[in-house]
């Protein structure tokens, strides 16, 4: 039968949720790496076993922790004694992100905007999300704040800017959102394995056609007053990117305010927002098997990030956006005050597609059928940073 | 033989109890006394001083003797209850900088 494997990271650690196809006994494990925040854990489509994940901390710096066995144990690359003997990558680099400013290969570390306006160099500070390769469980990707994009080819005991990204010529224009300048989004195109798209908050959205050396942004038909010219080519803040593995050249995009689609791998973006009560939110995801159908989580405003109305509510549109219907079976309807950040909410690929989120609130719930009803797995976790699925046969 | 006190995470990351006890070839300095640390325990490496710089994480200190030496020169000798092994060397994260 087949089973699912829910990885949520949360500000105190990760937690790891398992059941069987009918999704209704979980078993919840962890906490792992307890006391650290834990921004993203992500398993590999080429080997569900390798299972890669960010581990922060304000005093520690930013950790890389790898498991070779469904999350049951873990290491941080390249710093066991047997891998310290062999010929290879230095020992202990699997921390070791550095902006390539060499010569030969990279590009000068620029400054971008900081709050107040003024430039301020580029630092590096954490790793938000990490995008395994579709083919090779070695090959991963990380998203880094500040802005940029490593990548890994020896299963995470070394990394390697790809600096085409940061060294694109806009950096002075991006600036940090709230949560800092980060680039959060790294969507593999498994039609092109040299077409790949990251979104950073707040520059907006990137697209590589010749894997990673060039960047183009791709953000024509947004539109944030937040910035001068509300529709720059670059300083929107995109808060997550969509996308379904059958229809690649389809975007789906939740910006600091409005949702918006794309039908030609982001040349051009349209609103659809439609009847959503509010626009603003941080999370999008697409359901497994109708690529036309869509997942948000309104949150109430720029300054007031919880959900609306006291609702925890869904919005699921079938229409590919514009027409949305509230999602509520299961969900507290009065006195919630919860977020749902930019990378908590997943879906399964079983029939009928599973949806899972998680909240600021600690709660993780799980619908076994794509949204109708829903149920919390766990209630009171520390706050879920991330959350990323699993189907196992 | 040196004495190094590690905060809690560390201790898990290096998967040690208690003091971690080091020999150290030379003079005993912030420098030899943290190189000598990370070539033993290298998953330690970029947790307490920057892996391109070393210079010390802003959010931790270090203590001994019952003084703060996080802003001597990591080349300055440490004392010598420290380098004898009768006060140890307390890498301590400060009051601040997480959730």
């Amino acid at each position: 039968m087949s089973k699912v494997r829910v990885l949520v990271g949360t500000r105190k650690g990760a937690f790891i949720l398992t059941a069987d196809g009918k999704r209704d006994a979980w078993e919840v494990s962890g906490p792992y790496f307890a006391g650290w925040e834990i921004y993203h854990l992500k398993g590999s489509l080429a080997d569900p076993n390798r299972i890669y994940a960010s581990q922060t901390s304000g005093w520690f710096g930013q950790l890389i922790q790898r498991s070779d066995d469904g999350g049951t144990t873990w290491h941080q690359p390249g710093t066991q004694p047997a891998e310290a003997v062999a010929p290879g990558p230095p020992r202990a680099a699997s921390n070791k992100f550095v902006y390539d400013v060499s010569a030969e290969s990279g590009r000068p570390l620029a400054t971008h905007q900081f709050y107040d306006g003024t430039q301020h160099p580029w630092e590096f500070k954490r790793v938000w999300h990490l995008e395994p390769s579709l083919a090779d469980p070695d090959t991963v990707y990380a998203g880094a704040e500040d802005a940029a994009l490593f990548r890994s080819t020896d299963g995470g005991q070394s990394w390697h800017e790809l600096p085409g990204l940061r060294g694109h010529g806009t950096g002075p224009k991006w600036q940090p959102g709230a949560g800092g300048m980060c680039l959060h989004t790294i969507i593999l195109d498994p039609s092109n394995p040299q077409r790949m798209y990251i979104a950073i908050s707040a520059a907006g959205a990137f697209r590589t056609d010749d894997g990673g050396k060039t960047w183009k942004p791709i953000n024509r038909g947004l539109y944030s007053q937040y910035i001068p010219d509300p529709r720059a080519e670059v300083g929107h803040c995109v808060h997550h990117l969509a996308m379904h593995r059958s229809r690649p050249d389809a975007l789906f995009m939740q910006k600091h305010w409005d949702v918006m689609r794309s039908n030609d791998a982001g040349e051009s973006w349209q609103e659809v927002s439609g009847n959503l009560p509010t626009d603003f939110g941080f999370v999008i995801d697409v359901h497994a098997h109708e690529p036309e159908t869509i997942y948000v989580v309104p949150i109430k405003s720029d300054s007031e990030h919880f959900v609306p109305d006291g609702k925890l509510r869904v919005f699921r549109s079938r229409a590919g956006g514009n027409e949305w219907e509230a999602l509520t079976r299961g969900l507290p309807q009065s006195n919630c005050y919860v977020n749902v950040l930019r990378d908590a909410m997943a879906v399964d690929s079983l029939d009928k597609c599973g949806v899972y989120f998680g909240t600021t609130g600690g709660q993780v719930y799980a619908s076994a059928d794509a949204g109708d009803s829903w149920l919390p797995i766990v209630r009171d976790l520390p706050a879920v940073l991330s959350v990323e699925v699993q189907t196992l046969a | 033989m040196i004495r190094v006190v590690l905060p809690q995470h560390l201790r898990t990351l290096a998967q040690v109890r208690g003091d971690v006890e080091l020999d150290i070839d030379g003079p005993v300095t912030q420098r030899s006394l943290l190189d000598t640390l990370e070539d033993r325990y290298p998953m330690l490496r970029g947790t307490i001083r920057d892996q391109v710089t070393l210079q010390r994480r802003a959010f931790l200190r270090f203590f001994a003797c019952a003084r703060d030496l996080s802003h001597e020169s990591p080349d300055t000798l440490l004392p010598e209850p420290v380098v004898s092994g009768v006060e140890p060397f307390i890498i301590i994260g400060a009051i601040a900088g997480g959730w």
